[in-house]
């Protein structure tokens, strides 16, 4: 059938849908990645509004705006869940991974168009939901990690928490078949010539994702499933009072919820991979080491799921395997990073805005893994579990992290995806600007969590008044520069320069950079030649 | 305003201080960990100062490398990039390196861990039971009384409580004592912690866990609820006051003349497990 739909379009060849059809219907890798990219500058918008409300609120001790505190609770689960499914995997996988993945293995579209559809589809009905869940019945004040018992009926009567339940079912779902999806067209539809291990580390990163959303979801659609039918139908899977047990669902949650967070920050050290070896013109630097980095924090991403629960009362045996299990991944992330350098050592290096967001990138990344590699510790880890200092260090590696790999991405494809290059200037002024102001924002977070600060709570001891302040005026900032970064994509759109094929010069090797800006509405439709562009090992 | 004010006063004092104060709450712009009042506390203390080294260590390393890379490699002053995409012996050393590094996180982590984990011989032992929205205290080897503890509101502060960190009855505990702490919850999540003492453990309903301290001076100690538990999570504080052996046994003759008795009515929580001592 996915076949069918390519062989019945070549009486349509350059037909392009026009109006609403062509959006609501399309079976276009280029146009599902647009609307997945749209569908997160919604998301982006609305989640960092709602911080931007949080950091508001605690900008000085006492209560200033929020004072329903049910409200406060909702505010940072629904700015958790959307920043999660609705900003960073529809941008990285959905919109990135769908525009420029079979570009790059030169494959003419995914393997399964309609449901490429629907996976969209699926998402934004989920966004919908979630919504919905926030505005109705008192919303969601679970946090995003849903834990029972408040997450039961009896702490959160009304529909609220069914509804939030209901919207990461249809946003897993939308999840795994988008991973069937790439899996499939990665696997089967790569230029010939182009093994494995001559893949671009991008694709590589799409393609572990996607195995990670392939292993994950399910787990998180029964562990929901199980929350619903405890909630509506009498069971009590996580009640203690009914033979059930509320840590059983945080095993279940975080089995899924410590993949996901790999599953946000692959993508973008793939995105990285790409942009610093275009920029230094060479390649990448232990190219085998770097995919088989990706491919073993993946695996270790699935046995070390309880280090976000070492004072839920684990046995210390179980602790102690966690800590070694979590350590471990500190290895192969460390490879990336040195191979990232190393692949700058020697290499020409120019500093497009593209290969600023990279560089922050790889700097925030390291400060961010490294409070991990304390965090990992079961004995420190009980000192700032649930404090700012957790706040701190995953924002570092999500919120600067995943987020910085967003816009590098955006600055180094958008110039292929609208034929339009962004304005130069103002895209550096729109990294300095996020790069301070987010250290601004998080870096005193560390602070306040050493010293006992506890996550969720709408006011904090007068204490910690002081680097609460610095935090908000750097939300303030960044605020600013979300602004600016509008008016740089409005820009783009009017005043952009259109750009050639290849704006980047030799270093761009890859297949994307091979066909006309903007790409076209089809591309690939004759395999390309593949050559040596990725060096064989 | 004037509180806002106030608030941001003491910036210089605080920054010049920090560190000296024996602090059993937070500080205005301090830095690190509260002041170590507890053993368990000043071997966490002890170890993340060498985490700490480590982990500057490592960021400075990396982001000098990538200062030295952006001046020395860039389009101007090397305008030919080199081919180079291997080096086994880097390679290798960029692997092993970490690992030795690792080890050397690992053997210090796992002792701390298992020190923390319960008390051997423990002296006395505690309840602690987490409601929606304060926590209650049982004494089983004092006369097996029990109380609330409620965060002090903000109209009725007196002078030198804590805004929100405040409460009602402390649980009073003698110093020098190796404490066994059961907890447990009677609705949703909570977590008991207290930052000076390190002790931070789940209450969750339907189980007990157990965590112990042992406090090295008198003062007072607050925490705050450490899971989010629902509308009020930022307001049930925990407050310790640590006193002489001697004023807690004056202390627990009182208490039991003042609070209830855990087995009197329905309170019974959790009798089992505790039963023996």
């Amino acid at each position: 059938m996915a076949y069918g739909a390519s062989a019945t379009a070549h009486d349509a060849h350059e037909h392009i849908p026009t109006g609403w059809r062509r959006w609501l219907y399309s079976t276009n890798h280029k146009d599902i990645g647009t609307m997945y990219m749209v569908l997160a500058m919604i998301g982006g918008v609305v989640g960092g509004a709602m911080s931007w409300f949080i950091r508001l609120e605690l900008a000085v001790p006492g209560i200033q705006y929020i004072d329903d505190f049910q409200f406060y609770n909702v505010l940072v689960t629904a700015h958790g869940l959307i920043m999660v499914f609705f900003v960073v995997m529809p941008a990285l996988i959905g919109g990135f991974g769908n525009w420029i993945v079979p570009l790059m293995i030169g494959a003419p579209d995914m393997a399964f168009p309609r449901m490429n559809n629907i996976s969209f589809w699926l998402l934004a009905a989920a966004l919908i939901l979630l919504v919905t869940a926030a505005l109705i019945g008192g919303g969601p004040g679970t946090g995003w990690t849903v834990y029972p018992p408040l997450s039961n009926a009896e702490y959160h009567p009304g529909p609220a928490v069914d509804f939030a339940i209901l919207s990461l079912h249809l946003a897993g779902a939308s999840s795994l078949l988008g991973a069937i999806n790439f899996i499939t067209t990665i696997l089967n539809m790569r230029a010939p010539g182009m093994t494995l291990h001559r893949m671009p580390l991008f694709v590589w990163s799409i393609l572990v994702t996607a195995f990670l959303l392939l292993l994950a979801m399910p787990v998180l659609a029964g562990a929901l499933t199980m929350l619903l039918t405890d909630r509506n139908f009498g069971t009590s899977f996580f009640d203690a009072a009914g033979g059930g047990d509320p840590i059983l669902w945080q095993h279940l949650f975080w089995f899924f919820g410590h993949p996901e967070v790999y599953i946000m920050i692959l993508p973008g050290f793939g995105v990285i991979s790409q942009v610093v070896s275009t920029f230094s013109r060479k390649p990448v630097f232990g190219y085998l080491g770097m995919a088989y980095a990706m491919v073993s924090i993946g695996v270790i991403g699935f046995i070390v799921w309880a280090h976000h629960m070492y004072t839920v009362g684990l046995d210390v045996d179980t602790r102690a395997y966690f800590v070694a299990a979590t350590l471990v991944i500190a290895v192969p992330t460390g490879i990336k990073i040195f191979s990232w350098i190393a692949t700058m050592w020697g290499g020409s290096i120019r500093f497009d805005t593209p290969m600023l967001w990279a560089m922050g990138f790889i700097a925030l990344f390291v400060v961010g893994g490294v409070t991990g590699l304390v965090l990992a510790n079961a004995g420190v880890n009980t000192a700032v579990h649930d404090t700012y200092y957790v706040v701190a260090h995953f924002h570092y590696v999500l919120s600067l992290g995943a987020v910085f790999s967003i816009f590098t991405a955006f600055y180094y494809w958008i110039g292929k995806m609208t034929g339009r290059q962004y304005p130069e200037t103002l895209g550096r002024i729109h990294f300095w600007l996020t790069f301070v102001s987010v250290n601004l924002l998080f870096f005193p977070m560390h602070f306040l969590g050493l010293q006992g600060m506890p996550r969720r709570i709408p006011d904090y001891a007068d204490a910690y008044a002081g680097w609460n302040l610095v935090s908000s005026f750097g939300a303030l900032l960044t605020a600013l520069a979300t602004v600016l970064f509008f008016y740089i994509v409005y820009r783009t759109f009017t005043a952009g320069e259109k750009v050639a094929a290849n704006p980047w010069g030799e270093g761009a090797t890859t297949l994307e950079w091979t066909v006309e800006s903007p790409a076209p509405f089809h591309t690939h439709e004759e395999i390309p030649a593949m050559g040596r562009r990725q060096p064989a090992e | 305003m004037i509180k806002r004010l106030r608030v941001l006063a003491p910036l210089i004092a605080a920054c010049a201080a920090a560190g000296s104060a024996l602090a059993a709450a937070p500080e205005p712009w301090r830095l690190g960990f509260q002041a170590a009042a507890s053993p368990v506390m000043e071997r966490i203390s002890e170890f993340h100062n060498l985490l700490l080294v480590i982990i500057t260590g490592i960021t400075v390393f990396v982001l000098g490398l990538m200062v030295y890379v952006a001046l020395r490699f860039n389009e101007k002053s090397n305008p030919v990039p080199s081919k180079t995409t291997h080096n086994t012996v880097l390679e290798v050393l960029w692997t092993a390196v970490p690992v030795v590094i690792l080890m050397v996180i690992a053997v210090p982590s796992f002792k701390l861990l298992y020190f923390m984990d319960r008390a051997q011989n423990a002296e006395m032992t505690i309840k602690v039971i987490g409601h929606q929205w304060y926590w209650s205290y049982e004494y089983p080897d004092h006369g097996n009384f029990t109380f609330d503890s409620l965060m002090v509101p903000d109209d009725e502060l007196k002078d030198g409580q804590p805004r929100l960190l405040a409460v009602d009855n402390k649980v009073v505990l003698p110093i020098d004592t190796d404490i066994r702490i059961l907890l447990t919850s009677d609705d949703v999540l909570h977590a008991w912690a207290v930052p000076a003492l390190i002790t931070k453990l789940d209450a969750v309903p339907g189980r007990i866990n157990e965590t112990w301290m042992r406090i090295n001076r008198e003062g007072t100690y607050y925490g705050q609820c450490s899971e989010l538990c629902g509308v009020n999570h930022g307001f049930m504080p925990v407050a310790v006051e640590a006193v002489s052996k001697e004023t807690f046994q004056a202390w627990v003759k009182t208490a039991n003349k003042e609070f209830a008795r855990a087995d009197s009515d329905a309170l019974q929580v959790a009798e089992t497990g505790t039963g023996a001592r």
